[in-house]
């Protein structure tokens, strides 16, 4: 298993913890509108996190010389989305109770972050989806 | 991969570029509010991300990689599966029009419970022990 796919999965594993605690938060009552972290970590965070590095080790080669398409575009899929999932678990319980315009813009970086790591994904994983 | 997962895979990766776009617009709006009926998007937000993206994407894997029958077509009915790709495409598609014709999500709900019936009879024989 490549190193990235492990820190992709490894990764995942930390957020689907996190998540579930929010969980529990949630449960007791503690919203501060921790809900949309709470799904977007396990819905990106961990299934898309996980399916990512799953796609990157097991899909068909792109080539002899680069089995995997760009590594580099792979460690920068790995790090738009992570990036852009913290801030957003971070900033957007603060949007919800204290609104301020570091939370708000942080929430802006965030949205563009985590498309352009889908977007990054795709580019690098879309040659590699071909008949046999 | 065979060319039916190509189709299935690709698709959700599509699927996945249009969901993220839907949640980064919708993201940034929470941050910084520029245009309020971008709301809207937030039901195709989940029904591309959820079943154009997590279940089209399952369901290419699965046809490419569960058990091949030793005689026959290996990959069982194929054509059904086939339908079961353009019915869950263009259910997703229709549900994309809800906002405009509430009566599209519904046709659209249709159109993937069928999809997804399709894909399970054409799937159902091969998950068996190996050597059959």
């Amino acid at each position: 298993m490549p190193l990235l796919t492990r820190v992709f999965i490894k990764t995942g594993m930390l957020c689907l913890a996190l998540a579930l605690t929010l969980g529990v938060l949630l449960a007791l009552g503690i919203t501060n509108g921790l809900f949309p972290a709470y799904i977007h970590l396990l819905v990106f965070g961990w299934l898309t996190q996980l399916i990512f590095g799953v796609i990157y080790w097991m899909f068909p080669k792109y080539s002899t010389e680069k089995p995997r398409g760009s590594e580099a575009l792979g460690w920068w899929t790995y790090a738009l989305l992570n990036i852009g999932l913290f801030m957003r678990a971070v900033a957007e319980p603060i949007q919800a109770t204290r609104p301020n315009s570091f939370s708000a813009w942080a929430l802006v970086v965030s949205a563009v972050l985590q498309f352009l790591s889908g977007a990054l994904f795709t580019v690098n994983s879309w040659q590699r989806v071909r008949e046999k | 991969m065979p060319r039916l997962s190509v189709w299935l895979v690709r698709a959700s990766f599509i699927h996945l570029m249009l969901g993220l776009l839907c949640g980064a617009l919708i993201l940034a709006e929470k941050g910084v509010p520029f245009y309020a009926p971008v709301w809207h998007l937030f039901p195709l937000h989940m029904e591309f991300l959820l079943i154009g993206w997590l279940i089209q994407l399952a369901m290419g894997v699965a046809f490419w990689i569960v058990p091949r029958f030793s005689r026959g077509a290996s990959r069982g009915p194929e054509t059904l599966v086939w339908l079961s790709w353009a019915l869950l495409n263009a259910g997703i598609l229709s549900a994309a029009f809800q906002f405009w014709f509430p009566v599209m999500l519904v046709v659209g709900r249709i159109l993937e419970v069928v999809a997804c019936i399709l894909f399970i009879v054409g799937s159902w024989r091969r998950i068996k022990p190996h050597g059959i």
